[in-house]
C-alpha cells in the first residue's frame, strides 16, 4: 500500500511539472485531505453534497445507486440521501429549471459531476473555505480563490463570517488556519455552527466526495493497476529469458 | 547461425510454453473488459429496474398494461368465471401443467399466478415477438368460434392463448407466454421484476 | 501434423500463405545489430491495433451529437461496464502513439533510414504522421469539452488565413459559421472511418516498401552486400521470426508496463493526456483563459505563435507551421552525406541534429505555456517566450535548410564492412 502510494506520488510529481498553475491564477492552494478509501468521510461528504449543494447543482452523470460504492445499502441511500419517490437508479438531478436558475444567479449553476476533475481538489478545498464578506457584491460575499464569484456562501451558517484583513496584518497569528498563506489575510469574525477545525474537516469530506464522484472507478482503477503491473512483471521475466534463449544462436 | 529446423531444446520449449501461456492469460484478461462493456449499462439496468404497480383500481375482468424492461406486462384481474374456464382448457392447450420453465416456481400452477385472480404476464408472443391482442370475452362475439372461453390472439401469425397465457395446441407459437418475477408488497401493490428470491 | 500440412497446402494452392509468412517473417532477414531504437516500429503497430480496438468499443456507446457528446463520454466513464478502462486506453493510446512515432522518426534521423533506397518508406512514414495528426485533431473534438471545442475552433480558423478563399474554406470545413453539431458529426466520420482506412493502407505500404529493400541498421550499411555464397542469406542478417519476434515481445511487455502505469495511475498525465478544462462541457460563449493544443502538437503551435502577422494576415504563421511538418519530406534529397549512420557522421551533422532535437523539445515546451509566462524581453515590448520561440523556430529550419551544405563538407568516418 505505502509502496504504491510513494510510486504514485513520484510519478505524479514527474507528470505535473508546469501545468498545474493554470486553473488557480496564482492563488496558493491548500492541499485537500483526500482519501478515496475512507468510506465514512465519503459518506459524510455525500450527505453534505445532497443537503447543501443539490439545492442548486445537479450531478447528472452520477446515479444514486452507484453510492453503494461508499459502503451504503440501497435502502440507506433511499432513506438518507434521496427525496421520497425518486428511483434508486436515477441520476442525481435537481428540479430547478435552467431559465429560473439563470434569472436568480445570473448564470446556470454548473453540473458538479466532474467538477473535481476540471477544477482540481485543492482548488475546491481552498475555494469553499475562502469566502469572505464583501458588501460591494450582489450576494454580499466574495471569494479569494474565485474572485467575484456569483455563488453566495451557502455554507456560511456552518463556517460563520470571514472578513478580509488589511494587508499590514502580521503573519502567523491568524485564527483561520486555512487562509494562512493567501496573501491578504482572512479573519473569522463570527464563528458559525462549526469551529474552524470542524469546518475544514467538513469541507475536506465534501471535496473527498466530489473527487470520488468525478471518477467513481478511481479506486478500482488503481487497485487493478497493481495486479496488471505484477502480471506484466512476471511476463517480462519469461519474455526476457525466451529472448535470451533464442539469441544464443546469434551471439 | 543455426536454422530453426533443428529440434527445439528442452529449455526453449519450456520457455515457449510459459510465455505462450502467459500471453494467452493476458489476452483473455484484456478481452474480458471489452466483452463485458457490451453488457447492459447502468442506464439500461436502471431503466429495466423493477416496476411498482398499484392494482387497487383494476376491476374484475379488467386488464392494465405496464412497461417493464421495454416490454408490455399485462395485469389481468380474472373473474371467478374466467378462473373456472381454465381447467376446461387443459385438453386444448399444449402445456397444461406449465412444464416448460417460463414462469417462476411460485407461478407453476393451474392459474399461473401467485394469487389466482391476478394474472401477471409478459405480453409478448413466444413465436416471433409480436404482442397478442386481448380476446377476453368468451363466446362467438370474439370471432374465434362458439367454444372460445377467453384469451389472447396474436395478430401476426394467429397463435391463440388462454387466460393463463397457455398456448393452444398446433399453433405457430411453441410455448406458453412468460410470467415475469413479481411479488406483492401489499394486497394492492405489486412489484414486477423482483421477487422474494431477489431475482 | 500431416493434417495441418494438408490444410496449409490446401490454402497455399489458393492463397500465398506460406510464401507471405516466409517473405515477411521467417525468411525476412533483418540486420542482427538492431538496438533500443528499433523497438518503436513494432510498438507503433501495437498502438495502432490498441487504438482501433478500443475505438471500436467506444463507438458502441459514444453519441456524435453536440447535445449528447459530453454526456455520452461520462456515460462511458460511469455507466458502461469497464467503459472507463476502454476510454483511458484510447486516450492514453493517442499520446503514446505520438511518443512512439516521434522516437521512431528520431531513429530515422540518427541512422539515415530515409536515405536511398528507402525514400519511399520515409515518404509513406511521413504520410502516416500527417494522417496521425489529422486523426488526433478530429478525435480531440469528440469529447466536446471546452478544450475540444476551442482547439477545433482555433485550428479550423487557421484555414481562414488562406488568402482569398480562406473564409469560405473554414466555413466549408465546419459546415457552419462556428464549430457546431455539423462539425462534430463530420469530424466523427473522419475520425472513425475515413482517416483510419487511409492510415491502414499507408501502414501496409510502409511495411511492403520496407520488406522490399530491407531494414537499415545502426551502422547504416547494406547487409545484402555480404551474403553467404551457398544460401544467399546475408551474413549479418537473422530471420525476423523467431529472433526479432521474441525480442519485440520483450519490448512490448516493457511498453505495456509504461502504458498500464499511465492508464491505471495517471490517466490525465498531469493534464497533458487529458486536459483539465476538457471536463467542462463545450461552451461557445466562453473561451477558457488559456488554450493550448495537446502536447504532441505544441512544437508547431509554438511556431505558429512565433511568427508575427504580416500585411494584416496570419497566413505567414500558418505557412511556417505547415512547412515545419512538410519539410521532413525533403530529407532524402537534401542530405548529401556519404554515410548514413550518426556513428560515422562528422561533427557538423551531430551538432545540427542535437540543436534540432533541442529546438523541437523547446518549441513543444513553449507551446504548452501561455506566451507571457516568462515576462517581457528586456528593454522591449515583445514577450520573452515569443523571442525564444522565434530563435528555436529558426534553429529548427536551419537543420533542414543548411543540410545540403553541412552534410557535404562534414568530416565523416569510414563505414565498417560488416555490422558491429
Amino acid at each position: 500500500m505505502t509502496v504504491m502510494h510513494h510510486c504514485k506520488k513520484l510519478l505524479a510529481a514527474l507528470a505535473l511539472l508546469p501545468s498545474m498553475v493554470l486553473a488557480s491564477d496564482h492563488v496558493l492552494l491548500d492541499e485537500a485531505p483526500l482519501d478515496g478509501h475512507d468510506v465514512v468521510s465519503l459518506q459524510r461528504g455525500a450527505r453534505t453534497f445532497v443537503n447543501y449543494c443539490m439545492g442548486c447543482h445537479s450531478a447528472a452523470y452520477m446515479r444514486y445507486n452507484r453510492l453503494t460504492d461508499l459502503g451504503l445499502s440501497e435502502q440507506q441511500i433511499k432513506e438518507n440521501l434521496m427525496l421520497a419517490g425518486d428511483k434508486i437508479g436515477e441520476p442525481m438531478t435537481i428540479a430547478m429549471k435552467r431559465a429560473d436558475a439563470s434569472k436568480w444567479f445570473g448564470a446556470q449553476p454548473p453540473d458538479l459531476s466532474v467538477v473535481a476533475r476540471s477544477r482540481g481538489a485543492d482548488w475546491l478545498y481552498t475555494y469553499l473555505r475562502t469566502y469572505y464578506r464583501d458588501e460591494s457584491r450582489p450576494t454580499g460575499w466574495n471569494n479569494v480563490a474565485y474572485p467575484n464569484v456569483g455563488m453566495p456562501h451557502v455554507l456560511w451558517e456552518l463556517q460563520g463570517e470571514q472578513v478580509m484583513q488589511a494587508v499590514e496584518h502580521k503573519e502567523g497569528e491568524g485564527e483561520e488556519p486555512g487562509a494562512a498563506h493567501a496573501a491578504p489575510k482572512l479573519v473569522l469574525e463570527r464563528q458559525g455552527a462549526l469551529n474552524p477545525k470542524q469546518y475544514d474537516a467538513m469541507v475536506g469530506d465534501l471535496v473527498n466526495y466530489l473527487v470520488y464522484m468525478g471518477e467513481p472507478a478511481r479506486t478500482t482503477r488503481s487497485q487493478l493497476g497493481i495486479i496488471v503491473l505484477l502480471f506484466l512483471g512476471v511476463a517480462f521475466v519469461f519474455a526476457y529469458l525466451l529472448k535470451k534463449e533464442f539469441w544464443k544462436d546469434v551471439h | 547461425m543455426s536454422q530453426s529446423k533443428a529440434p527445439v531444446s528442452g529449455s526453449r520449449r519450456t520457455l515457449l510454453i510459459a510465455t505462450g501461456a502467459l500471453g494467452a492469460v493476458g489476452a483473455v484478461a484484456v478481452a474480458a473488459p471489452f466483452v463485458l462493456s457490451m453488457t447492459p449499462s447502468a442506464r439500461a439496468r436502471a431503466a429495466g429496474a423493477p416496476v411498482e404497480v398499484d392494482i387497487s383500481k383494476v376491476e374484475p375482468g379488467m386488464m392494465i398494461t405496464v412497461e417493464w424492461r421495454g416490454r408490455p406486462v399485462w395485469i389481468i384481474h380474472r373473474t371467478q368465471e374466467m378462473l373456472d374456464a381454465l381447467p376446461k382448457m387443459d385438453e386444448r392447450v399444449a402445456d397444461p401443467q406449465s412444464n416448460q420453465p417460463l414462469q417462476p416456481e411460485y407461478a407453476k400452477n393451474e392459474s399461473r399466478a401467485l394469487k389466482p385472480e391476478y394474472l401477471v404476464i409478459v405480453g409478448i408472443c413466444s413465436h416471433l415477438g409480436c404482442s397478442p391482442s386481448e380476446k377476453m370475452k368468451a363466446g362467438p362475439d370474439s370471432g374465434l368460434g362458439d367454444d372460445w372461453l377467453g384469451g389472447f390472439l396474436c395478430p401476426c401469425h394467429g397463435s391463440k392463448f388462454d387466460l393463463a397465457g397457455r398456448v393452444f395446441k398446433g399453433m405457430p407459437a411453441p410455448v406458453n407466454l412468460t410470467i415475469p418475477p413479481y411479488k406483492y408488497l401489499t394486497d394492492t401493490r405489486l412489484i414486477i421484476g423482483e421477487d422474494t428470491k431477489g431475482a | 501434423m500431416a493434417k495441418t500440412n494438408a490444410v496449409v497446402d490446401w490454402i497455399d494452392a489458393r492463397f500465398p500463405l506460406t510464401s507471405n509468412y516466409k517473405t515477411h517473417l521467417s525468411e525476412y532477414y533483418a540486420p542482427k545489430n538492431f538496438n533500443f531504437w528499433y523497438y518503436f516500429g513494432s510498438l507503433a503497430m501495437l498502438v495502432l491495433v490498441i487504438q482501433i480496438l478500443s475505438g471500436i468499443f467506444l463507438t458502441m456507446h459514444y453519441k456524435a451529437d453536440a447535445a449528447q457528446a459530453f454526456a455520452s463520454v461520462e456515460y462511458i466513464m460511469r455507466d458502461v461496464p469497464w467503459g472507463w478502462l476502454v476510454r483511458y486506453i484510447h486516450s492514453t493510446g493517442a499520446s503514446m502513439f505520438f511518443i512512439v512515432v516521434y522516437l521512431h522518426m528520431m531513429r530515422g534521423l540518427m541512422y539515415g533510414s530515409y536515405r536511398k533506397p528507402r525514400e519511399l518508406i520515409w515518404i509513406f512514414g511521413m504520410l502516416i504522421y500527417l494522417c496521425l495528426m489529422a486523426e488526433a485533431f478530429f478525435g480531440y473534438l469528440l469529447p466536446w469539452g471546452q478544450m475540444s471545442y476551442w482547439g477545433a475552433q482555433v485550428i479550423v480558423n487557421l484555414f481562414a488565413a488562406v488568402p482569398f478563399v480562406g473564409e469560405e474554406l473554414s466555413v466549408w470545413i465546419r459546415g457552419d459559421y462556428v464549430v457546431s453539431d455539423a462539425t462534430l458529426n463530420r469530424f466523427f466520420a473522419f475520425h472513425v472511418i475515413a482517416i483510419p482506412m487511409v492510415l491502414l493502407g499507408l501502414v501496409a505500404a510502409h511495411i511492403i516498401a520496407l520488406h522490399e529493400v530491407g531494414s537499415n541498421n545502426p551502422d547504416g550499411i547494406d547487409i545484402k552486400k555480404k551474403k553467404d555464397p551457398k544460401t544467399g542469406i546475408p551474413l549479418d542478417g537473422i530471420a525476423f521470426h523467431p529472433y526479432y519476434t521474441v525480442k519485440d515481445i520483450v519490448g512490448v511487455v516493457v511498453f505495456l508496463m509504461v502504458f498500464s502505469t499511465i492508464v491505471f495511475f495517471l490517466p490525465e498525465m498531469g493534464g497533458y493526456f487529458l486536459e483539465y478544462n476538457n471536463f467542462n462541457p463545450a461552451d461557445p460563449m466562453k473561451t477558457p483563459p488559456h488554450i493550448a493544443p495537446v502536447w504532441y502538437f505544441t512544437p508547431y503551435y509554438a511556431m505558429l505563435r512565433a511568427v508575427p502577422s504580416m500585411l494584416s494576415s496570419q497566413f505567414p504563421g500558418v505557412v511556417v507551421m505547415g512547412a515545419g511538418v512538410l519539410v521532413f519530406f525533403a530529407m532524402p534529397w537534401i542530405d548529401r552525406g556519404r554515410v548514413k549512420s550518426i556513428r560515422y557522421r562528422g561533427p557538423y551533422y551531430k551538432f545540427a541534429l542535437a540543436t534540432f532535437v533541442v529546438s523541437f523539445v523547446a518549441l513543444g515546451w513553449l507551446g504548452v505555456q501561455p506566451t507571457d509566462f516568462l515576462g517581457k524581453f528586456p528593454g522591449s515590448s515583445v514577450e520573452m517566450a515569443t523571442v525564444l520561440a522565434r530563435i528555436f523556430t529558426v534553429v529548427y529550419f536551419a537543420f533542414f535548410v543548411l543540410m545540403p551544405w553541412y552534410t557535404a563538407i562534414d568530416r565523416e568516418l569510414p563505414e565498417p564492412e560488416r555490422v558491429t
